[in-house]
């Protein structure tokens, strides 16, 4: 199977023997947001320049939408690769739309066609279409870094390096652009390789987030895999005890935890069926599921007790409001929920909506037990008496 | 005043005349010259070095020598003295070229290149525009050089002011000295500041 970007035994050496980049190998499918994350100088800008030829390989090959990259003319071939870079480099005697469509230009759209373009992209980043004749200097750092990213998208760019983009923003502004890149990569389905130094920013945004040290690529995978196995001491410490400790209960579904035999009834047996159960199973509650076993509603001992003189079935006297959880959502999630509420349990559902197991106040003692403990299987027993 | 302007007043308009068109013909050269030059310049910074140290050294050659020094090569009249002035023209100009073009902010640059433009589209659309100040304080210092020099051009036999100036000293006539001396500043201001319109005209908006 081809890749969409295929590095091939890449390593980059300066003048001086100064490896940059050390023989890196990787792929990246279509529509994938890469991170490359790393301590400073470790090689993350060199590889990345690499796929717009702003940097030539000294050994290895590139291979991007099946042309080595090495053929390909790189004036025509960084037409085609959006370019996003820290200190966002609008030109300043150019209007934000002349900005916004240098590319374009490049391309030799006709104005009208360019004009179009500007207004769309500026629309889809909800800046008003008077700021077309402004120039980058009348924009705040934000602003100018929205136009950055839009600039990046204006020729149809199907792949988009991004060098630190927001290392220079403001929390506020860099999560607002964070969401956006975010939102705009999954609705226009572009490649995204980003450059940051900011493990939190990596993963909020990556699908897959490759580790770099001294111009290597020490790991690579989804975040919540890196999260779970962190290949070696380096990676632990970048990703940082306090997240791996949180990232316990994050990576966690709660389809993972739930129990999975609740005890259900369906809505047509009597309330003596019901009762009956009960006992059997010792629960004060049941949940009413139909003969799809789609979850309909909930009966408890209360109901039954104050009804079963003028009710006969099971529906006459279930609670239809019932709050459930689906067994794809993380626990992180739900959690909360379920402690703040004080729920004994929350009945869990497929997305048909059937009923598949509940989770319980006691299976979530196991989750917050080992995100304190960590992998250790056991504390320390004397130091607990 | 009035006498003199009737004694020398054509005399005086037609001298003017002579030095503008002289100054102005050897500023037009050396910008023709010196800005590309000092363009590429920037590709080649070990020869800038080395251009730039000759260009300075002409620099320093005395008027009077440079211009007697043509004589011999072109001989006498307007060609030699524009040819002077044209060699005095070049230095600031070159030098600002230079300068102007090495510190436009290496990002700007960089993202230029990394969209897409070449080497030549990065130079018009980006770095001339952002050096333009630069470059035209350069042509604005070589303009006012040149039409004070172009006063001694007259000693090769390129008319303008110079002639006056020199009569008047030959003949102890204060009155032709000072006449000759206020268009010559008159002119340079004049220049200068027509200059200076058009940079304000050639800078763009947002980065003046
Ligand atoms: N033009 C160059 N000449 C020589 N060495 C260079 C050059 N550019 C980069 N390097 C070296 O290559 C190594 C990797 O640099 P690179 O810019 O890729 O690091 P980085 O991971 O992006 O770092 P940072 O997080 O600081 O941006 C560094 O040791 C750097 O000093
Ligand atoms: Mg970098």
């Amino acid at each position: 199977m081809t890749h969409y970007l295929t590095f091939d035994h890449v390593s980059k050496l300066y003048r001086g023997g100064n490896k940059a980049v050390d023989d890196i190998s990787f792929t990246v499918d279509q529509g994938e947001f890469i991170c490359l994350i790393g301590t400073s100088g470790s090689g993350k800008t060199t590889t990345m320049r690499m796929i717009n030829r702003m940097i030539t390989p000294t050994q290895g090959s590139i291979t991007l939408a099946g042309e080595d990259l090495a053929n390909v003319d790189p004036v025509k071939l960084r037409r085609r690769i959006g370019y996003v870079i820290q200190n966002i480099g609008l030109m300043p005697h150019m209007t934000i739309q002349d900005n916004i469509t240098i590319v374009p230009k490049l391309l030799k759209w006709s104005p009208e066609k360019r004009h179009t373009k500007a207004l769309e992209l500026l629309k889809l980043v909800e800046m008003p279409a008077t700021f077309l004749d402004r120039y980058p200097s009348q924009l705040s750092g934000g602003q100018q870094q929205r136009i950055g990213v839009i600039r990046a998208l204006a020729a149809g760019q199907d792949i988009i390096l991004m060098d630190e983009p927001f290392g220079a923003l403001d929390p506020i502004t860099r999560e607002a652009l964070q969401d956006l890149v975010k939102q705009l990569q999954s609705e226009l389905g572009k490649t995204i390789i980003f450059v940051t130094h900011d493990m939190d920013e990596a993963l909020k945004l990556a699908s897959r987030i490759a580790i770099m040290d001294n111009g290597q690529i020490i790991q690579m995978g989804t975040p919540n895999e890196i999260l779970r196995n962190p290949a070696n001491q380096f990676v632990e410490d970048l990703i940082g005890h306090e997240r791996l400790i949180e990232a316990k209960p994050n990576v966690e579904t709660v389809g993972q935890i739930m129990l999975k035999s609740p005890v259900a009834i369906t809505p047509g047996k009597s309330l003596v069926d019901a009762i009956r159960l009960m006992r059997q199973r010792r629960v004060d509650t049941l949940l009413v599921v139909d003969e799809n076993r789609h979850l309909k509603g909930l009966v408890d001992i209360e109901n039954i007790d104050h009804h079963y003189k003028d009710a006969t079935s099971v529906s006459d006297i279930m609670t239809t409001q019932v709050s459930y959880v689906n067994e794809k959502d993380l626990v992180r999630d739900t959690i909360e929920r379920i402690l703040k509420r004080g729920w004994k349990y929350v009945p869990v559902v497929n997305d048909d909506h059937q009923l598949v197991g509940i989770v319980t106040r006691t299976a979530l003692v196991d989750v917050v037990y080992d995100a304190v403990w960590g992998d250790t299987d056991e504390p320390d027993t004397q130091s607990e008496q | 005043m009035l006498t003199f302007l009737n004694q020398h007043g054509s005399d005086l308009l037609i001298k003017t005349w002579e030095q503008l068109y002289i100054s102005t013909i050897a500023l037009i050269l050396g910008i023709i010259v010196a800005v590309p030059l000092g363009i590429i310049l920037t590709r080649f910074s070990k020869t800038a070095k080395i251009v730039i140290a000759i260009a300075s050294m002409l620099q320093t050659v005395p008027s009077l020598a440079l211009l007697a020094l043509m004589i011999p090569l072109f001989g006498i009249g307007k060609i030699p003295a524009v040819i002077a002035l044209f060699i005095y023209s070049l230095l600031p100009i070159l030098r600002n070229t230079y300068i102007g073009m090495h510190d436009v902010d290496p990002i700007l640059k960089d993202s230029a290149k990394g969209m897409g433009m070449t080497a030549f589209q990065s130079i018009m659309q980006v770095e001339i525009p952002m050096a333009t100040p630069v470059i035209m304080a350069g042509i604005r210092l070589s303009a006012v050089y040149v039409i004070a020099w172009a006063t001694l051009a007259s000693y090769i036999g390129a008319g303008g002011l110079g002639d006056l100036i020199f009569n008047g000293l030959n003949l102890f006539k204060p009155d032709l000295i000072i006449g000759g001396t206020i268009p010559v500043t008159l002119l340079a201001l004049i220049v200068d500041f027509g200059l200076g319109r058009l940079e304000q005209q050639m800078t763009p908006a947002a980065i003046k």
